[in-house]
């Protein structure tokens, strides 16, 4: 068989590491001739520029201007300024990459300079910065001061009640964006609808896009039912643009009839989009990444979302890929665009890979951190799983917690959830009505509000919706009308809410580099600028913002320990136990000391593995005499640690054998003669420890009494993380254990009834 | 003497300067209110952002040291009055292979300059048309 054949066995770690969740990502090799190269390829233009003396570009990145695509054309004309361009070619690489990890060097400097560069000398330029750099000179160059965040809110069925229950969710944790899509394209109005209401509920004042076809997205916004757009795509190679059906002009135009409706626009590009649409030109990633935001800043868009998007698998599978996600959102910020900078996408099937893909972000900061963040389950995600879900939210707060960095979004109490939950519902269910679109029976809404994901709902057939979403299109409803019939059902607020939004658009403040809505203001790249110049600079939390971003579910605190742990058991069969009188030098030779810590049954009456610590005493009590000795206890009160109070127990025993105990579970049986850290069995990981091993400990002390070594008892630890999951406890467990420690005090006899005795 | 006045002072407009931002019916941004919804004095008319709000704001972007984006707000500024139709059609023909022939985006040009006065807006169709003709953009690809 083959399975004993010598060269057929396998390593069984490997086997492990198949089995992995890792295993399912796929990694591509490096290899320019198929496109798969990210910073560099031997297929990449070297830098070059060469002007007339009217400023017309005659060559770039080794082109004459006879030869340029429409890439090179527009960027050509819209994006070099022949004012800066002579300087910044001429200037060496390394001096410029040493610029923009400078903190004295001015953010507008660089931008400055960046207009008059090429885009190969652009990529030059990001190839020399290692991940740490292309982090640190993104969180300088960024372009709002204060970070941000985008959601997904969508769901399989584009039921409009969950829509609305989701925005309420994803504008109270703290998002400044939503954007929804739909399964069916012609749910587009009910959807957008459904989000508008969703999104004024609570605090309101949120951006609002719903992604389709840009004809429908321009009239979904003149209704008054979306804010901004990102769906205007470019591409790095003429052939993809061409094959997306647009070109550069067709792109600036469609961008400045977003601005002439008052809706704010982003374009969308990222590294191997061309690769996945088959015109890759050879080149690197990064390359034709640069061509696409040369492209976007010239087209006076103001801003991009990029950082890989569709294409950020295939980037991630290639060497360096992740950092190059990087630099692109880099070269972004420092072209003086808005960056939405990618995390919206599942990278990978490894939740390390996906925290660590996220981390410089939070590090760094961004104008919105991902350009959707999957505020819903994964399966409800009509845009496909983002980085981070609904499953994992709380990881990504904790996160930021951990780094004390803000990453847009602030805890929301359970419920606080629920609250919002029902008013969406109940406010859009009444919308609904009022305008004659639909009506909700109560089992419906009720299912929505609790419903986690769209698996869970009782709601709208999808012929319904479809009927609604055709209607509010066919009867030209708008904002207005959604207003209005908010107001009728008496939710002010909510009605408040959207108008306020609408009035935003008249003043066309939204439009400017990076701004979104907080607290019914706008904020941007004009009036909130990132100046970061050094430590003490830049953006930090306010203390409040702090104070809510630290509040993740579950903390504990002393008084919470002492509560769960501090709870005596009442039953009249428990085992008690009471000081009777100092204790002195034992006599017997098989006589085993079990030395108790302080706290041991006085302030606390709990382990951490969950026992009453009067059932541990029973267990070690009735252990030691069924091995043969004679058990004693002892208050020990000079000292709360292990090993002395191991050491102290063995000292005072007849046998010279003891055992020390914590309130907490931890246990050692120590001699006499030993030194304190030298001890002869130690149950360190209390958690895991049963009350049968602590019998067996009793037990084995008792036999060491006999002059035997028995085996000693092996606590099974199947590599939890003991740390993570109980140091809170116990570091608060054990300063309430030393605090009632008094030096000196001299040990004290217990009287102890078992369980058995009681009975 | 009294110095000009940086755009930037003026933004956000909505805070700074209300009273220069008015909708085309002539309602300010004070009149938004429920009441005045509720008592049809907001028509989907007032949806829509002027000219003049995109001007300032091209003067604001343009103060920022956002010359493009200021362009682009200049150009938007042209396109308000455009009536939707024209505005989706216009963008088809700009899509590659629809237009056909270098003639149909110049008249389309000089359609909006003339009725609109679209001056940027018909420069960027008249630049395109040369760079289509160039790169052979005109085939029809269905």
């Amino acid at each position: 068989m083959d399975e004993i054949s010598p060269n057929k066995r396998r390593w069984r770690r490997f086997e492990e590491w198949d089995l992995r969740p890792l295993r399912l990502d796929s990694f591509a090799e490096e290899n320019p001739e198929d496109g798969f190269s990210v910073f560099s390829s031997p297929y990449d233009p070297k830098p070059s520029l060469r002007l007339a003396a009217d400023g017309a570009v005659l060559e770039m990145d080794g082109r004459a201007a006879t030869d340029f695509d429409v890439l090179d054309a527009f960027i050509a004309r819209h994006h070099i300024d022949p004012e800066v361009a002579g300087e910044a070619m001429e200037m060496d690489s390394a001096r410029i990459a040493r610029m923009l990890v400078d903190v004295n060097v001015p953010r507008p400097r660089l931008e400055r300079l960046a207009r008059g560069m090429t885009p190969a000398k652009l990529t030059e330029v990001l190839g020399l910065l290692n991940a740490l750099e292309t982090t640190f000179a993104y969180s300088k160059m960024r372009q709002r001061n204060s970070p941000g965040n985008q959601a997904h809110v969508t769901n399989a069925k584009d039921d409009p009640l969950q829509l609305a229950a989701d925005a309420a969710v994803a504008v109270g944790l703290g998002f400044d964006e939503i954007e929804t899509t739909m399964r069916v394209a012609g749910n587009s109005w009910s959807n957008a609808l459904a989000c508008t209401v969703g999104a004024a509920v609570g605090r309101g004042s949120t951006l609002f896009q719903c992604s389709i076809e840009e004809a429908e997205e321009l009239k979904i916004g003149l209704a008054g039912l979306a804010t901004y757009a990102e769906t205007v795509s470019v591409y790095g190679t003429e052939e993809s643009f061409v094959d997306g059906d647009d070109t550069p002009w067709s792109k600036t135009f469609l961008t400045a009839a977003y601005a002439s409706r008052g809706i704010k626009a982003r374009c969308t590009s990222g590294a191997s989009a061309e690769l996945l649409m088959g015109y890759h030109e050879r080149r690197s990633v990064l390359y034709l990444e640069a061509r696409c935001l040369c492209l976007q800043r010239a087209m006076g868009v103001q801003g991009t979302q990029n950082g890989g998007i569709d294409g950020a698998p295939l980037t991630a599978s290639m060497p360096a890929g992740v950092h190059e996600l990087l630099a692109e959102n880099l070269l972004a910020v420092w072209l003086g665009l808005e960056c939405a900078s990618g995390n919206d996408t599942r990278i990978s099937e490894s939740e390390i890979r996906v925290g660590a893909k996220i981390t410089p972000y939070l590090l760094a900061g961004s104008d919105l951190i991902t350009s959707g963040f999957g505020s819903v389950k994964a399966y409800d995600n009509s845009f496909n799983p983002s980085l981070f879900n609904g499953e994992e939210l709380e990881d990504y707060l904790v996160l930021q917690r951990d780094f004390q960095v803000d990453g847009g979004l602030t805890p929301l109490a359970e419920e606080e959830a629920l609250r919002l939950r029902r008013q969406a519902v109940e406010a859009l269910a009444d919308v609904l009505d009022e305008l004659g679109l639909a009506r909700a029976d109560a089992d419906m809404k009720e299912s929505v509000i609790y419903a986690s994901g769209s698996k869970e709902t009782l709601t709208f057939s999808p012929v319904k919706t479809s009927e609604i979403s055709r209607n509010i299109a066919s009867r030209g409803l708008t904002a207005l009308d959604v207003i209005r019939a908010l107001a009728t059902r008496g939710h002010e607020h909510v009605a408040k809410n959207v108008l306020l939004m609408l009035k935003q658009r008249v003043s066309g403040d939204y439009l400017q580099t990076s701004a979104v809505i907080r607290g019914g203001k706008v904020i941007s790249a004009v009036n909130d600028p990132n100046s970061y110049s050094g430590p003490g600079t830049g953006y930090r939390m306010s203390s409040d913002k702090w104070n809510r971003v630290k509040s993740v579910r579950g903390t504990i605190n002393r008084e919470q320990v002492l509560a769960a742990e501090g709870g005596r058991n009442q039953s009249s069969d428990a085992p008690r136990l009471h000081g009777i009188g100092r204790a002195e030098q034992g006599r017997d030779p098989h006589e085993v000391v079990i030395g108790i810590s302080p706290a041991f049954g006085e302030r606390l009456h709990r382990t951490t593995a969950g026992h009453a610590v009067t059932d541990v005493l029973d267990a070690l009590h009735a252990g030691i005499l069924s091995g043969g000795g004679l058990p004693r206890i002892v208050r020990i009160l000079h000292t709360a640690d292990t090993s002395f109070l191991g050491l102290t127990a063995a000292r005072l025993s007849g046998s010279g054998y003891g055992i020390g105990i914590q309130a907490k579970g931890t246990a050692v049986i120590h001699q006499r003669d030993k030194l304190p850290h030298m001890n002869l069995e130690l149950f360190s990981n209390a958690p895991l420890v049963t009350l049968k091993q602590y019998r067996q400990m009793g037990a084995n002390a008792a036999r060491m009494t006999w002059g035997e070594l028995p085996d000693p008892v092996i606590v099974v630890n199947d590599g939890q993380a003991l740390g993570a999951r109980f140091h809170t406890r116990v570091a608060l467990l054990h300063a309430i254990e030393t605090k009632m420690t008094a030096p000196g005090a001299e040990p004290v006899d217990q009287y102890f009834a078992t369980r058995e005795h009681n009975a | 003497m009294s110095r000009p006045v940086d755009p930037r002072d003026l933004y956000p407009l909505s805070e700074k300067a209300p009273e220069l931002v008015q909708t085309m019916t002539g309602l300010g941004l004070a009149d938004f209110s429920l009441q005045a919804v509720l008592d049809g004095r907001v028509a989907a008319a007032d949806l829509a952002i002027t000219p003049g709000v995109l001007k300032l704001q091209a003067s604001v972007a343009r103060a920022a040291g956002r010359d493009r984006l200021a362009d682009n707000f200049d150009r938007a500024a042209e396109l308000v009055a455009v009536p939707q139709e024209l505005l989706l059609s216009t963008y088809e023909l700009l899509r590659p292979g629809r237009a056909g022939t270098a003639t149909r985006l110049r008249s389309r040009a000089s359609e909006l300059r003339e009725k609109y006065g679209a001056e940027r807006i018909a420069a960027l169709i008249e630049e395109a048309a040369d760079v289509y003709e160039k790169r052979r953009l005109f085939s029809s690809r269905f």
